[in-house]
């Protein structure tokens, strides 16, 4: 058959196609199983069109209608909402289990530069120089002077909503990198761990020696149970990435670093739904100085139970293993 | 052949070939999202700017939004940010498929570790560093950016009649001829003359072979014929009995 043959006799049928694509792809329609059929059919053709070498001008429209079918019809479906409830009580705590040794050194490489900086600064105060200039610190002292109207960082009547903007963008960009930069062979998320350790450390340790205790912890515990720990999920995750990259074992470091990334996913979900939450408390709860120590303390222990708990045992009995 | 392109089979046995997207193209479509993401916040900052903290909150949040899921929102519904399709560019997963949340979320969260230690250069070493331009993001989330190929030619320019050629001319040879067709206009009368004698009496005596060589390629372009003369081809593959 010669090439105008097959055109004239197949035209018609290829301007369906290309109605019935527009219609798909302009979501008036979803009934994409019209169009299954059709589509093997265009297959077939453009399979024909180069076999026989008819022109590259024919081959190309075909192309595109074939290369646009396949788009529609290989689209993943998108999440539901059954979907994000699974992953709340199975996806995100089974993930972070799954990678226990990781989530382990990661919250070592936060915690223990904490606790070594607050005990040193408690032991020697004025080492706090050397770490941090006087600037920072008379800030910081500012936002915890028990003397102060509100705690935290400095805030007007309706700043609730500029800090809870303000925590978003910041914490959640910190997490971010603390994640991505473990790409490089680990280093960057052991960096953003180890320094956010450290600064935490020495602000707490600073603190605490001026007699701000009370208003820095009662402060930071409730949040801090959603903040601290999405963090050294993201530093996990990113430690994850970097180490399949050093030891990639049977597999090549491409491979092996795919897998590692497609793996740490729901961490990445989950930890920024946490980010959130944090937001919310920091700028909402956090900064309230209105409830005494003791009620301030008692909801931050709860909060931390709370975490604790729901990555013990939220979906434990749905795993395989 | 001395080219990116790459081509994956679909199951159902069709190959599409791939044009991965270079450097120059992307960090084009990296600076005009860059240039859409100002305007849009400056825009938000006019109006909540009155708004005093309030106003500064949503504006931090809308700062996060426009900075992490803007690429990641438009990939996934529409296939690339506002710059990348106007570069005529797509996000895919390796294998040809659109993208998914997932595969989205990681290579802009990976963002971060390319755009070290200053303006992308680590991502810039990665994209040099394969030969489908990846940078690290793109490795670790198995995707591939694309350029979609340049719509055919038009024939407007094309002034010969279209006529089949009398012999079958595999791809590589078609596209030859549609290059010889559509350089017409920069070729002196005598190298297109050359040219068309190197392919020698198949064409027909010397005179004739850039006029013939040119209705061949017309007629490949998909040049619409004139009714009379497509009937006369018609009628004479019906005659010879067409094999198909």
């Amino acid at each position: 058959m010669k090439q105008a043959s097959f055109e004239s006799r197949h035209r018609d049928f290829w301007q369906k196609c290309e109605a019935l694509l527009n219609e798909l792809e302009s979501g008036k329609t979803g009934h994409h199983e019209q169009f299954l059929p059709a589509y093997r059919q265009l297959c077939q053709h453009i399979a024909i069109a180069r076999h026989r070498g008819y022109s590259p001008h024919l081959v190309e429209y075909l192309n595109q209608l074939n290369w646009r079918g396949h788009q529609l019809l290989y689209k993943q479906r998108s999440s539901t909402l059954t979907g994000m409830f699974d992953f709340i009580r199975v996806g995100f705590p089974d993930a972070v289990r799954r990678h226990m040794p990781y989530v382990g050194l990661a919250t070592a490489l936060m915690y223990l530069p904490t606790i070594l900086l607050i005990m040193l600064i408690l032991w020697q105060p004025e080492w706090v120089f050397y770490l941090l200039d006087s600037h920072q610190l008379a800030q910081y002292e500012a936002m915890y002077d028990p003397g102060a109207e509100h705690i935290g960082r400095a805030r007007e009547a309706d700043s609730n909503v500029a800090m809870f903007g303000f925590y978003i963008q910041n914490n959640i960009g910190v997490a971010f990198r603390t994640f991505a930069t473990g790409i490089l062979f680990t280093v960057g998320s052991l960096f953003f761990l180890i320094f956010n350790g450290i600064f935490f450390g020495v602000i707490a340790g600073h603190l605490s020696h001026l007699g701000y205790s009370d208003t820095f912890w009662t402060f930071v515990i409730a949040h801090g149970a959603f903040e601290i720990t999405a963090i050294t999920f993201a530093g996990a995750a990113g430690i994850k990435l970097g180490f399949s990259l050093l030891a990639p074992g049977s597999l090549s470091r491409l491979v092996s670093l795919q897998n590692a990334a497609k793996d740490v996913v729901p961490i990445l979900y989950g930890m920024t739904g946490m980010l959130v939450i944090a937001a919310f408390i920091e700028a909402f709860w956090s900064s309230n100085s209105s409830f005494s120590p003791t009620v301030k303390y008692s909801v931050g222990a709860v909060m931390w139970i709370l975490v604790i708990c729901y990555f013990t045992w939220s979906g434990k009995r749905y795993e395989l293993r | 052949m001395l080219d990116t392109l790459l081509s994956i089979e679909t199951p159902e046995g069709i190959d599409f070939d791939l044009i991965p997207s270079g450097p120059v193209a992307r960090i084009l479509a990296y600076l005009s999202d860059f240039l859409i993401r100002g305007l849009v916040l400056f825009v938000i900052g006019i109006v909540l700017g009155s708004l005093g903290a309030f106003g500064a909150g949503i504006m931090l949040l809308c700062y996060f939004v426009l900075e992490w899921l803007y690429p990641v929102f438009f990939e996934v519904t529409r296939g690339a940010t506002p710059g990348k399709k106007w570069m005529n560019l797509r996000v895919v997963q390796d294998d040809g498929t659109p993208i998914t949340l997932s595969s989205s979320m990681l290579r802009n969260l990976l963002r971060s570790a390319d755009i070290l230690p200053f303006f992308y250069v680590f991502g810039l070493i990665a994209m040099l560093c394969n030969k489908s331009f990846k940078r690290l993001g793109d490795l670790a989330a198995e995707t591939l950016v694309i350029q979609l190929a340049e719509p055919m030619p038009t024939t407007q320019n094309v002034k010969a009649e279209p006529i089949p050629p009398d012999f079958l001319l595999n791809p590589d040879q078609q596209k030859a001829v549609i290059q010889f067709t559509l350089r017409a206009e920069v070729l002196t009368q005598s190298r297109q003359a050359e040219l068309a004698d190197i392919l020698g009496v198949a064409l027909g005596p010397s005179p004739q072979r850039v006029a013939r060589l040119q209705q061949m390629g017309a007629y490949l372009l998909g040049k619409t014929a004139s009714p009379v003369a497509a009937d006369a081809v018609d009628d004479k593959d019906d005659s010879k009995g067409g094999v198909s």
